[in-house]
């Protein structure tokens, strides 16, 4: 287990150095920084002064390093378009979004869940077929209209929550309602799956054989099995809520990173933008990873070898 | 004389084995409903967007100030001229949406293909050569995922200006994991089949391999995959546009019309309604299809 | 004193496709205590499920009927699911086939021996602990108080085996069934595991239901054998009977197939039942056998009772005892 959690560490570090190299060429590559800098009424003069004064017109390894020395001491340099550097701003944001898609998380794993395992209970039955309708017909409609339309009903016309903000946890509902049910369909398929093959095992009818009754089994020998893949999953749609954020943080007015990143992107705040792009790969990296161990910590198999 | 014809016909392998691989998949394809729904209302919207300029009423572009967000027919106040009514500047909205079906099928059908054949080239080369190949194409592939794609398509397409070539790239560049995945592991399994190896053994050179004796079998995946990520993109050029760094106005993308009818929300909200229900029912129509023909082309629905 | 198991007229339905399967016939057998039944047959003759139907087990489309299906006291047959789950694992307990899927990988051997226990005694986890130990010692696993902590997968088929023997002994039950407990095992460890059941059969006084399809198996630990063919029991005797006359010609071809040291030459050919065990979708009539048997006459198509030899033996053939008798010679003679 030590040595496996090792090796996973050694790959993700450096998928970390690789994603943090794209992530600043990509945005260094996709244009030419100083003229986006300067603006549009700006002379060539302007320009090559921008470029100097940002030190653009040394080599972009030279640049990368530097930026990257130090990104590692946490400094990320200044933001354009607002007072503080863009660790402060990063930072004062970050928890709402966190807060968002844990939410989202908590809401796709409590609906996804146990509709999976009624599913594959009664296979084929309306329930199942609902669930799977439901899924189907889910993934179809975009996000962020999704979240306009439950504005709509839920905060014009019902008037039940708030339009817009995050002062509040009632702020959160929608947005989280919104971000969960995009990852819900993916768990509740995969919960579904897992049970259906769990349940047709050998060593569900070695439990009933011992004369368990059928909630035991479900519960003890099935789910727990059937859960493994999931929880795995599950890390991985925390990373995409993370990402997904950006757009419902945009629809619902939220403060968060996904909203600043959005923001800056129409700012050209390029120290910003590249920060929250290193700042939600390494949470992908970093879920992945996790998502790794919790599998292989879940999984006897795996754990004790 | 006519005996013999006979009698070589029943050799046939092809005729002893009854229809052939294709029709046997079209007549399994007949019964499944989600396969007739799916294919058949892609088909209705790709035939509108093919014939806009004959279907649409009016120019989608041509604004007309006085005619301001008139709603749709189901609503009081509706004009028979304009079915699904107009937008804030007066635009016929049913001329709009038949456009808007242009530009996501174009989008979608292109991302699709470009990141199709850079996901294909990947996933078969690292399943075919595995080693040390295997493992650099993995670790590109696991690079590739953990990088965040609304993110960092947003980044790219600001620097280089929103518009429909920019986003086809950038999504097409970025969306191709997918079918690297996948096509990896089925060319491993084609890879180590019988037929490969003895290919292998007399000496056929590895290009006329992989395109004769493993594309073959790959294929269905890669179509099932591909429909899935021409829904993938269709919905991310959506959410592009929505925040305003897709394709950009005055072009009808459905996306952008919902957020063009953002701020009429609280009075008017059936300008975001209509737009969103015509992607849902693209997204949802290329879905079927491609949970339809996964589940036909699955081997243990083949009897 | 009654049996402790009595089966009589067990059918099993399974509705498919294109009909109804019908894969259990019409069974009839007892077993009493501290006896060993044999029930032998090809895959697919309906064993396994002969066996999953006395547990209750089957599958939910299968349908089960019997004239009497009794363990002790209790009516199986009109068991309430609560009931069935208090006997099971309980009084009566089941060996797999299959002993590498049939444990739970996510919990320890531990865990799972001790759960019918602790399930039908209510004891604590330290008590039905000391009795795992106990057991697993008495199946001859070494460092027993260790292996608690193990999980399935570090466990060869062997061992594994033996931790599911053990765990059917967990409540000292009357009856245990074993559905092929050696077929997906070593060779070399079949024999050891075959005879590890027959001495604690007999240690603990249980009646045994041993589903084979070896006969070499059969002539080792049976008191007594049932062959069944197609769904039905074509022979039934104790096993000295059996084998020293058999009177069904099925029997007689499946014991052709095994070789009999100091009796069969060496490379000389071993014996095999031609043609293929019948379909068993839709209504059937007569022996099931006459397909492929040699002395099938016209008669065959219509006859299908049970000849009872009294003191349990019987055979469901057309030919009586004398006439079978002499079909046997002229097989030998061939």
């Amino acid at each position: 287990m030590l040595n496996f959690a090792l090796r996973r560490f050694l790959l993700a570090a450096l998928v970390a150095l690789t994603v943090s190299i794209v992530a600043f060429f990509l945005v260094r590559v996709s244009g030419d920084l100083a003229t986006s800098l300067a603006g549009q009424e700006a002379s060539a003069e302007d320009i090559e002064e921008i470029r100097k004064a940002y030190g653009l017109d040394r080599p972009i390894i030279v640049q990368y390093a530097d930026w990257l020395g130090a990104a590692v001491q946490g400094d990320f340099g200044e933001s354009l378009f607002f007072p503080d550097t863009v660790w402060e701003l990063v930072s004062s944001r970050l928890p709402t979004t966190l807060r968002l898609a844990m939410s989202g998380l908590i809401i796709s794993l409590l609906v996804g869940i146990p509709f999976g395992v009624i599913a594959a209970l009664r296979p084929n039955s309306w329930i199942d077929r609902l669930a799977m309708t439901i899924a189907v017909a889910g993934q179809a409609i975009p996000t962020f209209w999704m979240g306009l339309m439950l504005m709509v009903l839920f905060s014009l016309m019902l008037g039940w929550t708030p339009i817009s903000g995050d002062e509040s946890w009632r702020h959160f509902i929608l947005p989280a309602v919104t971000l969960g049910y995009y990852s819900t369909p993916p768990i509740m398929r995969l919960t579904r799956s897992g049970m259906l093959e769990v349940l047709s095992a050998d060593y569900i009818r070695t439990a009933y054989a011992k004369g368990l009754r059928p909630m035991p089994v479900l519960f003890k020998h099935a789910l727990r099995n059937a859960v493994i893949p999931v929880v795995a999953l599950a890390s991985v749609q925390f990373g995409h809520m993370l990402s997904g954020a950006i757009v419902i943080e945009s629809v619902f007015a939220m403060q968060g990173i996904g909203y600043l990143a959005w923001e800056s992107i129409l700012r050209n705040d390029i120290a910003v933008i590249q920060t929250i792009l290193l700042i939600v790969c390494m949470f992908y990296v970093f879920l992945t990873v996790l998502s790794d161990l919790v599998n292989a910590w879940l999984d006897p198999r795996i754990r004790v070898s | 004389m006519a005996d013999a014809i006979v009698a070589g016909s029943a050799l046939d392998p092809a005729r002893a084995l009854g229809p052939s691989p294709t029709s046997r998949f079209f007549r399994r394809a007949r019964g499944h409903t989600s396969i007739m729904f799916g294919g058949g209302v892609l088909l209705v919207i790709v035939l509108t967007a093919l014939f806009a300029p004959l279907l649409a009423p009016h120019d989608p572009y041509a604004q007309d100030l006085f005619k301001r967000l008139l709603p749709p027919f189901w609503m009081d106040g509706s004009v028979p001229e304009h079915v699904l009514g107009t937008d804030n500047l007066g635009r016929d909205y049913l001329s709009r949406i038949i456009y808007g079906a242009r530009v996501s099928l174009l989008i979608g059908v292109c991302t699709a293909v470009i990141s199709g054949v850079i996901g294909t080239a990947l996933g078969v080369t690292a399943g075919y050569f595995g080693g040390r190949v295997d493992i650099v194409i993995t670790f590109i592939i696991t690079t590739r995922l953990s990088m965040p794609i609304v993110l960092v398509a947003l980044a790219i397409v600001a620097l280089v200006g929103g518009s429909l070539h920019a986003v086809v790239l950038v999504l097409g560049l970025l969306l191709w994991d997918r079918y690297a995945v996948v096509m990896r592991s089925a060319t491993q399994q084609a890879r180590s089949m019988d037929y490969v190896s003895a290919a292998r053994a007399i000496g056929c050179p590895t290009w006329r391999i992989v395109l004769s004796e493993i594309m073959p079998n790959v294929i269905n995946n890669l179509i099932i995959i591909a429909t899935f990520e021409v829904a993938h993109a269709i919905l991310l050029e959506a959410s592009l546009s929505f925040l305003g760094l897709g394709v950009q106005p005055p072009a009808p993308s459905w996306g952008l019309m919902i957020a063009e009818g953002k701020e009429f929300l609280l009075f008017d909200p059936w300008v975001i309604a209509i737009p969103g229900v015509a992607l849902s029912i693209l997204v949802l129509a290329v879905n079927m299809l491609g949970d339809g023909v996964r589940d036909i082309s699955a081997p243990e629905n083949r009897s | 004193m009654s049996a402790l198991l009595d089966v009589q007229d067990l059918t099993v339905d399974i509705p498919v496709s294109d009909g109804e399967l019908h894969p259990v016939r019409g069974i009839s057998f007892s077993i009493e205590r501290g006896e060993t039944l044999c029930l032998v047959g090809e895959s697919g003759c309906g064993k396994s499920l002969t066996s999953l139907a006395i547990m209750g087990l089957l599958p939910k489309r299968a349908q089960r009927t019997a004239r009497v299906l009794r363990i002790g006291d209790l009516d199986i047959s009109s068991a309430s699911s609560r009931e069935m789950a208090h006997i099971r694992g309980n009084s009566m307990a089941m060996i797999f086939q299959e002993p590498m899927t049939s444990l739970n990988p996510a919990y320890t051997i531990g865990n799972q021996l001790e759960e019918a226990l602790i399930r039908h005694r209510r004891v604590s986890r330290a008590k039905a602990q000391e009795r795992a130990v106990y057991l697993l010692e008495k199946v001859g696993i070494t460092g027993a108080a260790g292996r608690l902590r193990q999980y399935p997968h570090q466990l060869s088929g062997g061992l594994r085996q033996r931790v599911m023997i053990a765990m059917a002994l967990m409540c000292g039950p009357e009856l245990i069934i074993a559905d092929e407990p050696t077929t997906a095992l070593d060779v070399t460890i079949q024999a050891q595991i075959l005879l590890l059941l027959a001495d604690l059969q007999r240690e603990f006084h249980m009646g045994m239901l041993l589903i084979t399809h070896d006969l070499g198996v059969v002539a080792r630990v049976a008191d007594r054998v049932a062959v069944m063919y197609a769904g039905q029991i074509v022979e039934q005797g104790t096993a000295a009977e059996v084998f020293e006359r058999p009177l069904h010609p099925y029997t007689r071809g499946l014991m052709a197939c095994i070789p009999i040291p100091g009796k069969t030459v060496r490379g000389g050919r071993l014996g095999s039942i031609p043609g293929l065990v019948p379909s068993l979708i839709g209504d059937m009539h007569g022996c099931a056998f006459r397909d492929r048997c040699a002395h099938a006459t016209s008669a065959c198509a219509s006859y299908e009772a049970m000849r009872d030899q009294g003191d349990g033996r019987a055979y469901r053939c057309v030919m009586t005892p004398e006439e079978t008798m002499a079909a046997s010679m002229r097989e030998q003679a061939a």
